[in-house]
């Protein structure tokens, strides 16, 4: 019992993580109707941000702060230089777009590379390693502080998403971009804006994940196909499906890891996403209707 | 038969090059340039004209790959079976799969491909007794000289491009492209889409599975992790596809050969110029443009396909009227 409970608090501490990757993906894919495969290349990006300023001696949890906008900036630049003008394009395969995104996501992780080279990077703080008890299940303490900020992260964009102006906006687009453009929405800025808060979210995840993974160049490849799991299991473009995608993932592969073992663990995501794909084709969307 | 000109003269030429061109590096890279326009035509069927964009060729290439290697390992049997069974090994896996992933559109299709390619490249690593996992598969090569094995690859590329026009121009062929531009429009004219989209993809299974089985016999060893690799495999397959011209029978066959160039300029400093550069001008900065380009392929890569999709999103092939009218100031009616 205990290793279950112990294996249940892993896999949740994880999906809450996973769930702030996935909603980043899950607007970009809402609103543009893209899946954005650079998604883990942008986290890739933001974890190295973390990683230049811990050596010079900045807390990773600050640099947040840094690395947010720092992913804000170039998600906007990404979206208004290289995929917005495809739109206009007259190309006969539709998804050019995506293509274009795998581009940026190599030509990102090469740039990293040259950088910084293949080694891995590890960011040690003083509460990397440092774990708390409950009855008998240990806590890592720096995957549930993440948990923590993740969770308002997610919490304060749904609110932003369902109260504010902007946060109708998008809603708006990811419906009808037809209609919204009728309303006088903008759906052009809406799209650029919308990419930059993805990259932000995703950004946020790769600094919360920096003090307890090891960083190195290729680490987006991996990530970007969690993200499109997530997002498949919540349902595309929905937010509280990629909650639930989320925390279904972690919790699937720390089961997985325990009850199968280690070398199972991209399998089960993979099986998982696949099941999905046939028996609840729409995902968890289907099920709330969020 | 006036169209058909240029290809039947290239092919002459192409098989006459050993006859003078004795050189391996060359023959090595003619020979990769083959083999791609077998994967890029295939893809290109597949995606260019039946709209199923796929990012797991790599798992039909791989198939054919294994097929081979486990043939030889396990049943002593010559690779070159392989190349008898390694296509219909590719359909087998590619059909069921087919089947129930076709349900699915677009993207998802695109996201479906992508796992299939991870669940075989993982597959491949742990079931270490029956694939030899990551340590992967070596076989002695049949012939030392690399001209026979440029032969078969001359004769798959061409059996794939004519196979590839006889099917585009048969009624299947304006089937693909009609699920290609109207998924219910063809639907609603009785069309059975789910059906061509299997047949299509078998067509694209087949060929890239046999490619695959060419690489086993040609390069001699595997790891899942040079079969089943999504970027110098699937992703390749798709930039073959897109900058020599998506939905055009002969543009993969030209992407092919923009591709293998720019990778195996990439790969060797553009043919050694800088490092001649700066061995002749003694200059050491040019000497270390080379080592730094030797290690960008992968960059060149990402940036080209930035760049193709941005400027001519239909190839060079299929935009060659662009072209031609940008870059030669000629009217593209005349």
């Amino acid at each position: 019992m205990d290793v279950f409970l112990q294996t249940l608090v892993a896999g949740v501490l994880k999906g809450g993580l996973y769930a702030l990757i996935g909603i980043g993906m899950t607007l970009i894919m809402g609103v543009m109707g893209i899946i954005n495969l650079a998604h883990g290349q942008l986290m890739m990006l933001a974890m190295y941000v973390t990683f230049v300023l811990n050596t010079m001696g900045v807390d990773p949890y600050f640099s947040l702060f840094v690395a947010m906008p720092l992913l804000f900036l170039l998600g906007v630049g990404l979206q208004k230089f290289l995929l917005n003008p495809l739109i206009k394009a007259d190309t006969i395969l539709p998804e050019n777009q995506v293509l274009m995104t795998v581009g940026i996501g190599m030509a990102l992780t090469e740039i990293v590379r040259f950088g910084f080279t293949s080694d891995y990077k590890y960011i040690t703080t003083t509460y990397s390693n440092e774990t708390f008890f409950l009855g008998k299940i240990s806590f890592s303490m720096a995957l549930t502080i993440a948990f923590g900020i993740a969770i308002a992260f997610t919490v304060a964009m749904f609110f932003f998403l369902i109260k504010t102006d902007l946060g109708r906006s998008i809603r708006a687009t990811a419906q009808d971009k037809d209609a919204a453009t009728l309303m006088g929405v903008n759906t052009g800025r809406i799209t650029v804006i919308t990419f930059g808060l993805g990259s932000a979210l995703v950004a946020a995840a790769g600094c919360l994940l920096a003090p307890v993974y090891y960083i190195f160049p290729d680490l987006g490849g991996p990530f970007t196909a969690k993200a499109f799991i997530i997002t498949i299991l919540g349902g595309l473009g929905s937010t509280v499906g990629a909650i639930f995608g989320g925390v279904t993932l972690g919790l699937a592969e720390s089961m997985g890891a325990t009850y199968f073992g280690m070398e199972y663990e991209d399998i089960i995501g993979l099986t998982i996403f696949v099941l999905v794909l046939l028996f609840l084709p729409g995902g968890f969307k289907r099920l709330t209707k969020v | 038969m006036k169209k058909n000109l240029l290809p039947i003269l290239l092919l002459a030429v192409l098989a006459a090059v050993p006859l003078v061109l004795q050189d391996n590096y060359y023959l090595h890279l003619l020979i990769l340039f083959l083999m791609w326009v077998v994967i890029g035509s295939a893809w290109n069927l597949i995606a260019g004209y039946t709209g199923q964009v796929s990012f797991g060729d790599a798992a039909f290439f791989g198939c054919g790959a294994y097929t081979a290697g486990l043939l030889a390992t396990h049943f002593g049997v010559s690779t070159w079976w392989g190349l008898a069974l390694g296509g219909f090994t590719a359909v087998a896996v590619g059909l069921p799969f087919g089947w129930i992933c076709f349900r699915m559109r677009g993207a998802y299709f695109a996201l479906a491909t992508l796992a299939l390619n991870e669940v075989l490249r993982h597959g491949a690593t742990i079931a270490e007794g029956f694939t030899g996992g990551m340590v992967g598969i070596l076989i002695m090569p049949s012939f030392v000289s690399k001209i026979p094995y440029y032969y078969i690859a001359l004769a798959l590329a061409a059996a794939s491009l004519a196979s590839l026009q006889w099917v585009v121009r048969s009624k299947p062929g304006y089937y693909f492209v009609s699920i290609r531009e109207d998924q219910d429009a063809a639907e609603s004219l009785g069309i059975d889409t789910h059906l061509y989209k299997m047949l299509s993809l078998a067509y694209a299974a087949f060929w890239t599975g046999m490619a695959g089985a060419l690489y086993m016999n040609y390069m001699g060893f595997i790891d899942p992790h040079v079969v089943f690799n999504l970027h110098d495999i699937s992703i390749m397959a798709i930039l073959v596809g897109i900058v020599g011209g998506v939905g055009t029978v002969y543009g993969p066959a030209v992407g092919s050969f923009v591709m293998v160039t720019v990778q195996e300029m990439f790969r060797s400093g553009f043919f050694g110029l800088f490092k001649w550069l700066g061995a002749v001008s003694g200059s050491d900065s040019l000497v270390r443009v080379a080592a730094v380009l030797t290690q960008a392929h992968v960059l060149g890569f990402g940036l080209l396909v930035v760049v193709v999709i941005l400027f001519l999103p239909n190839g060079i092939v299929g935009d060659w009227p662009k072209i031609r009218k940008r870059v030669f100031r000629l009217d593209a009616g005349a």
